[in-house]
């Protein structure tokens, strides 16, 4: 059985230099597609990505970064809505790129779809309340 | 009664006339006939001359279902009866017709009694659609507006009460959390507008800038009841000694702390876009490249102006919702422009009119009132307007059951022709194909974005509605109109008029 999940690995300063990533595909047959990365050397670093591959390599894999000492996070925690500032006024719509923001039909709310997320970013600067917060 | 029907007549193709059933029945036109509910012992029918198949059909049969006070159906042209014009003119005098008109008085009576029926300017669309304009008439009272959208022309004024020693804030430099402040006015008087910027923001230096605080932020956490930092200096006099001055603020402590807005509620609003090859951050949003998306910003069917489009009922003086409390209309808005293309329904397609506002900002909420950032372009305050109509005829009802397919918004390019000043219009869109997510412009599906909260809106009608229900907000005549279409008010462009260098200045 396939699976395919959005991730975040953040890794830690000593692995920042580290090539780990690389083996996901070697070792484990995994595809991974990146949505986003800050890497910098000796300092902290995060990698999102979309992961996917048969379910038990994608176990070991995930098992494997694991044991090197990087921390993983489902994707959808890490962008999400200050619903005491968010205004449902809709600017965001247009700039997501997947269309995570949906308008609710009848009472016209904005819906956000944490499954469609990628966290690139764009609703942050956008949203005129700054009601879309980035967490790590 | 009989001024209408003069005045119908005034036109040839806008004629009415009054014939009998019978000889309706005769030419075999009474399916079409121009039928009013009228009583029982109503024997006369109207006949209506015009041409059907133009645009001004519509509304030439609203204009005669608002001017009759009934609710009608179409009408077919019958040379015939032209004939009879005079004969019929002077029958027509002679009819009484029960008209359905109310006074303010009246519907704060029924307020005051805990009778009053308001219902949202959504929900009235149905209801007319349903029991027909003459019903709802009698059964609806008030239809409640709103909006609630980023508001530019809005700002703040407070007194701060006398330091000891005394200090004259004016003619010298204040900052609320480092935003400048206005104090060209009396010692302790101080303006704060919604845009403003500290002077340690990097604006556009690295484009595009972030905006993250400013004047409209500032208003909004005086109203959330946190405190404020002030800085003022000036230079001192002999009756206002002190040069200095640091110290926190709450809204508590001011002696008067008022919301004054002199340009909000925008009839009808640009739709923008951008033609051009790259990315651009405007006022409305950030706009894709050649035609990527579309922003609006406007409540379109809930939006006050758009339910009284000749501001019949809407006027200086007017009681309304503001910012979670109860504010007056104080003037006509600056750049109000009544004097523009308009629907058959009375709608503008274009800005048009605006409001002044003002109310008491000690009783309003952080909710209704927020600070906002706009990539690339500053701050800003989102304002939550909420204007009662009083349902004071049919046609003021009529008014209010416009939909958003029924109101057109123009889009315009903002990478050229908004920023030059040109005229030029890429097209036409109702608020119904923009709410449902794509417009259709230049052979292209684009898909659509709104910086105005509908929802919030709504809301805010909503609220106004159960205050005006459960008998906690009356409703204020206008003691003045505002300028209307052709009353001479019109927004010019800058006068520019170059200044000669002298050297010897």
């Amino acid at each position: 059985m396939k699976v395919a999940r959005k991730i975040v690995l953040h890794f830690p300063a000593q692995l920042v230099e580290k090539a780990i990533a690389y083996r996901l595909v070697k070792d484990f047959d995994l595809q991974f597609n990146i949505l986003k990365a800050s890497i910098i050397p000796d300092s902290e670093g995060f990698i999102v990505l979309e992961l996917s591959g048969e379910k038990d390599a994608y176990n070991q894999g995930i098992r494997f970064l694991t044991r090197a000492g990087v921390k993983i996070e489902p994707l959808s925690q890490n962008v999400s809505r200050n619903e005491e500032k968010c205004t449902h006024c809709g600017a965001c719509l247009t700039v997501c790129p997947t269309g995570a923001f949906e308008v609710e039909d009848a009472s016209r709310r904005i819906f956000f779809n944490h499954d469609k997320c990628i966290v690139c970013g764009n609703c942050l600067k956008a949203c005129p309340p700054r009601a879309m917060e980035l967490h790590f | 009664m009989p001024a209408p029907y003069a005045k119908l007549a005034l036109k040839d193709d806008l004629a009415l006339f009054l014939t009998s059933p019978s000889y309706i029945n005769k030419s075999r036109l009474c399916n079409h006939s121009l039928l009013c509910k009228t009583k029982p012992h109503f024997e006369y029918f109207f006949y209506y001359l015009g041409n059907f198949k133009s645009a001004d059909y519509t509304l030439q049969v609203l204009s005669f279902q608002l001017l009759c006070k009934f609710t009608c159906y179409p009408v077919i042209i019958d040379s015939r009866a032209r004939k009879y014009y005079d004969l019929l003119l002077k029958i027509s005098l002679f009819i009484k017709i029960s008209t359905m008109q109310k006074t303010i008085e009246e519907i704060n009576a029924k307020i005051k009694a805990g009778k009053a029926v308001a219902v949202n300017a959504e929900e009235v669309i149905g209801i007319v659609r349903n029991k027909g304009i003459a019903r709802a008439a009698t059964e609806i009272d008030v239809v409640t507006t709103a909006t609630f959208a980023p508001m530019c022309s809005s700002g703040i004024y407070f007194n701060i009460g006398h330091p000891k020693p005394r200090m004259k804030l004016d003619a010298g430099k204040t900052f609320i959390n480092d935003v400048p402040a206005y104090t060209g006015f009396a010692a302790t008087d101080v303006m704060l507008g919604a845009t403003a910027l500290p002077d340690s923001d990097p604006r556009n230096k690295e484009h595009p800038g972030d905006f993250n605080y400013g004047g409209g932020h500032v208003i909004e956490e005086l109203v959330s009841g946190k405190d404020v930092r002030i800085s003022a200096s000036s230079y001192g006099t002999d009756c206002y000694p002190r040069k200095k001055l640091e110290s926190w603020l709450n809204i508590k402590d001011l002696n008067e702390a008022v919301l004054y807005n002199f340009r909000n509620a925008y009839q009808n609003y640009n739709v923008a876009v951008n033609l051009s090859d790259k990315t651009i951050y405007t006022y409305l949003g950030i706009l894709k490249p050649r035609l990527g998306n579309a922003v609006y910003c406007s409540a379109g069917q809930l939006s006050p102006l758009l339910n009284d489009p000749y501001y019949k009922t809407i006027g200086v003086g007017s009681h309304i919702f503001l910012g979670g409390g109860e504010g007056y209309i104080s003037w006509h808005g600056t750049q109000h422009n009544p004097d523009v293309p308009r629907t058959a329904n009375g709608v503008p397609k274009r800005g048009s009119g605006t409001l002044s506002i003002i109310g008491d900002l000690k009783q309003m909420k952080p909710r209704w009132l927020r600070g906002v950032s706009m990539q690339g372009y500053g701050v800003s305050l989102s304002v939550g307007i909420g204007i009662p109509i009083p349902v004071l005829s049919t046609e003021i009802l009529e008014y209010t059951a416009v939909t958003d397919h029924d109101i057109i918004a123009t889009v315009i390019d903002y990478s050229k022709a908004y920023p030059q000043f040109t005229s030029d219009v890429i097209g036409e869109v109702s608020y119904g194909q923009l709410k449902s997510g794509v417009i259709q412009l230049m052979n292209k599906e684009i898909p659509t974005a709104s910086l105005s909260s509908y929802s919030g809106a709504l809301e805010i009608s909503n609220i106004l509605k159960d205050w005006i229900n459960g008998g906690l907000f009356l409703l204020c005549p206008p003691v003045k109109p505002i300028p209307g279409v052709k009353d001479g008010e019109a927004t010019k462009p800058f006068n520019y008029r170059p200044v000669e260098r002298n050297n010897n200045h």
